[in-house]
């Protein structure tokens, strides 16, 4: 059986793309065959953030209408054979999307694969809706700032009011936090929310805090999931993720800033 | 107090009141959440219908709604002020 994720947050901007991308290849790489949708119908970015974008032959809604099959709308990825990417369209407009035809298209991706990643788009509206609706697992994505945090607390009532498992009275879709763009510096100087603070609100199994990094744009430059740079700090806590996720325990990185720590070294406070 | 806690209070530690902003708007939030839509609005009619008789504050008047699984139930609670003789809530 295959287990849905959603990637998704309410709010724009805050890391979804980059998270689906990275967790997507994560864990295809640990041999699990994965597919990742684009939900953002007329704003597909997926494919960019993965390198695919001029193998786009056919899309999600191609799909959806029964213009293309699946096995033509799938695009394999060139760094890891058991991921695959399933593009939105650019040209259409989100009513394109129905939630029969996304049941459809998810129930024949599962007798196949192991994982469907699902990257929402912004807002509440019908594209997010959708992404979320059929998933059994969530990760909310969440910067450590105050419209961030709200949303994703909008965005858990959705999860437990309006998604499938909810309307069937099924098990609830089990929520995970991603906390990204951490600053530890800033978060040290009082001026951003704290891990801490954040869990103070929405109080959900902390999946992983990815710093705020440099690598993240250097990869998207290159269309390349910054999971694969293993050298650097993000790629190296969405790796992290991706092992917690299955079930391994790490103990959490990233928290701290370098000064945080020698502070911590000589004794101060 | 150390040199670098002196740096450290220099700069403007605005992260405590976002945090307490959010606690009171996401509690707020909930609350409303999955309730009818119109909640607020009933609160508002409700209380300008009673400041037709009495004089009462924008927070003496409580709707609360409740569901379980065979029913569902609005509470409404109204203090009225001290000069009243009557002192005890009035509970309708
Ligand atoms: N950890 C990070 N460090 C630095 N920059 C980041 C990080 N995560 C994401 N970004 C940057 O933030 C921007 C938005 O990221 P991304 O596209 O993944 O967000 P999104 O939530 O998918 O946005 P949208 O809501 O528009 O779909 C991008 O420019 C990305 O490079
Ligand atoms: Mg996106």
């Amino acid at each position: 059986m295959a287990r849905i994720i959603v990637v998704t947050s309410g709010k724009g901007g805050v890391g979804k793309t980059t998270t689906s991308a990275a967790i997507a290849m994560g864990l295809a790489k640990r041999g699990h065959k994965t597919a990742v949708i684009d939900f953002d119908v007329g704003l597909r970015n997926l494919d960019l953030i993965m390198g695919c974008e001029r193998r786009v032959v056919y899309d999600f809604i191609n799909v959806i209408n029964g213009e293309a099959n699946l096995n033509q709308a799938l695009i394999r990825d060139k760094n890891c054979n058991l991921l695959y990417i399933l593009p939105a369209s650019q040209t259409r407009d989100k009513d394109a999307l129905s939630i029969e035809g996304v049941g459809k298209v998810l129930e024949e991706l599962a007798k196949d694969f192991q994982y469907i990643v699902c990257d929402s788009p912004a807002g509440i509206e019908k594209g997010a809706y959708l992404a979320m609706y059929y998933a059994d697992d969530a990760f909310v994505v969440t910067n450590p700032e105050v419209s961030s945090v709200r949303d994703s607390d909008r965005m858990l009532g959705i999860l437990a009011s309006k998604s499938r498992r909810a309307e069937l009275g099924m098990e609830p879709i089990k929520e995970f936090l991603l906390l990204t763009r951490y600053d530890p510096n800033r978060v040290e100087s009082g001026e951003m929310l704290s891990l801490e603070d954040v869990q103070e609100i929405l109080s959900l199994h902390l999946l992983g805090i990815i710093p705020e990094s440099k690598s993240v744009l250097t990869a998207s430059n290159a269309g390349v999931p910054v999971i694969l740079d293993e050298k650097s700090d993000a790629g190296m806590a969405y790796a992290d993720v991706v092992a917690r996720y299955l079930g391994e325990k790490r103990p959490h990185r990233f928290i701290e800033s370098k000064k945080g720590f020698l502070r911590k070294l000589f004794g101060g406070k | 107090m150390s040199l670098l806690d002196y740096f450290r209070s220099s700069k403007s530690k605005t992260a405590s009141i976002a945090k307490e902003r959010l606690q009171i708007l996401v509690a707020h939030e909930r609350y409303y959440r999955n309730k009818p839509s119109y909640l607020p609005q009933l609160q508002e009619e409700l209380l300008e219908v009673i400041r037709k008789y009495v004089n009462v504050d924008q927070d003496a008047i409580s709707v609360k709604f409740e569901q379980d699984e065979n029913q569902e139930t609005l509470e409404l609670n109204i203090v009225l002020p001290e000069s009243q003789n009557n002192k005890s809530p009035l509970e309708i």
